[in-house]
C-alpha cells in the first residue's frame, strides 16, 4: 500500500473509490452463474418437447421461475462487469470509451428488464394466455 | 497510450512467445465471454419475450429457425454458444481456483487449460447429441 492518509488506507478503496468490488462482484456472480447455468441447461433438456405450452407450464411453476430471474440479474450482471473489463483493455480513446461503457450500461439493463419482464408475464399470465 | 514516445522500445508482447494451451483457453475466455454476452444474452431475451407474446409470436421465432438456410446457421450458432457457455464454464472454473492461489505449476496449468478444452467439447457433443437423438 502507497500513499494516502491512515484512513484513506484502512478503507483500502484506492483512488478510484471503488476497492475490490469490481473484482468480488465479478467472481461473486462467476459462481452463481456456474449454479445458474447448470440448473437451466439441466432444466431445458428435461423437458419433453420445446412447445409454447411446454415452456409456459414449466414457467408457470416458482421453482422455475425464480432461478430464472435470478439467472437473468445475475448473469446481465456479470455480463456487465465483463464486457466493461474488455472495453477499458481495448478502447483507449477516452470519448469512445465512456460512449462505449454507457451503450453497454444500456445494453445490459434494457435486455435484463425485457428478459425479466417477459419472465414474469408468462409466470403470473401464463396459464390464461 | 496517445502520448507514447515512439524512440523507446516495446516490451516483449503476444507476438514473440511460443503459444501454449493456458495462452489459448485465456483468450478463448474472453473470446467466448463476449459471444455470450451478444449472441446468448440477445437468443435467450428473444426466446423469452417469443414465450411471453403468445403462442403465434412463438411460432414465429419457431417458422424463422425452420427455414433452411437460417436454420442451418442457428444450429452452428446453438452449437457455437453451447460451447462458448461450456468453454467459459469451464475456463471460468478454473480462474476461481487460480484465485485461491493453486494451479500456477507448470505441468498443472497446462493439464488443466487442456482439461477445460476437452470438458467443453465433450459436454456440447453430449447436449447436441442428447436433443438430436431421436433422429439417430
Amino acid at each position: 500500500m502507497g500513499g494516502g492518509t491512515e484512513l484513506g488506507r484502512v478503507r483500502g478503496l484506492g483512488s478510484a473509490k471503488a476497492g475490490v468490488g469490481h473484482f468480488w462482484h465479478q467472481r461473486m456472480t462467476a459462481t452463481f452463474n456456474v449454479a445458474l447455468m447448470i440448473w437451466f441447461v439441466v432444466s431445458l433438456l428435461r423437458l419433453p418437447n420445446f412447445d409454447h405450452a411446454t415452456i409456459v407450464l414449466w414457467l408457470t411453476q416458482p421453482v422455475a421461475a425464480v432461478p430464472m430471474l435470478l439467472l437473468i440479474a445475475s448473469v446481465f450482471y456479470h455480463i456487465r462487469l465483463g464486457l466493461q473489463v474488455t472495453i477499458e483493455d481495448y478502447v483507449h480513446d477516452e470519448g469512445l470509451k465512456i460512449g462505449a461503457l454507457i451503450l453497454l450500461n444500456a445494453y445490459v439493463i434494457g435486455l435484463g428488464a425485457v428478459a425479466a419482464f417477459s419472465v414474469l408475464k408468462i409466470a403470473f399470465t401464463g396459464t390464461h394466455a | 497510450m496517445a502520448h507514447r514516445n515512439p524512440a523507446r522500445p516495446l516490451s516483449p508482447h503476444l507476438t514473440i512467445w511460443k503459444w501454449g494451451p493456458h495462452m489459448l483457453v485465456s483468450i478463448l475466455h474472453r473470446a467466448t465471454g463476449i459471444a455470450l454476452a451478444v449472441g446468448g444474452a440477445l437468443l435467450l431475451t428473444c426466446w423469452l419475450a417469443a414465450v411471453a407474446g403468445g403462442p403465434e409470436a412463438y411460432q414465429r421465432l419457431l417458422g424463422c429457425l425452420a427455414t433452411p438456410w437460417v436454420g442451418i446457421a442457428a444450429t452452428v450458432v446453438g452449437v457455437g454458444l453451447t460451447w462458448s457457455l461450456f468453454q467459459h464454464l469451464c475456463s471460468g472454473i478454473r480462474h476461481l481456483i487460480l484465485d485461491t492461489g493453486v494451479g500456477y505449476e507448470l505441468k498443472a496449468n497446462r493439464a488443466w487449460s487442456i482439461a477445460t478444452l476437452f470438458i467443453s467439447v465433450a459436454a456440447t457433443a453430449a447436449v447436441w447429441l442428447y436433443v438430436f437423438r431421436g433422429m439417430l
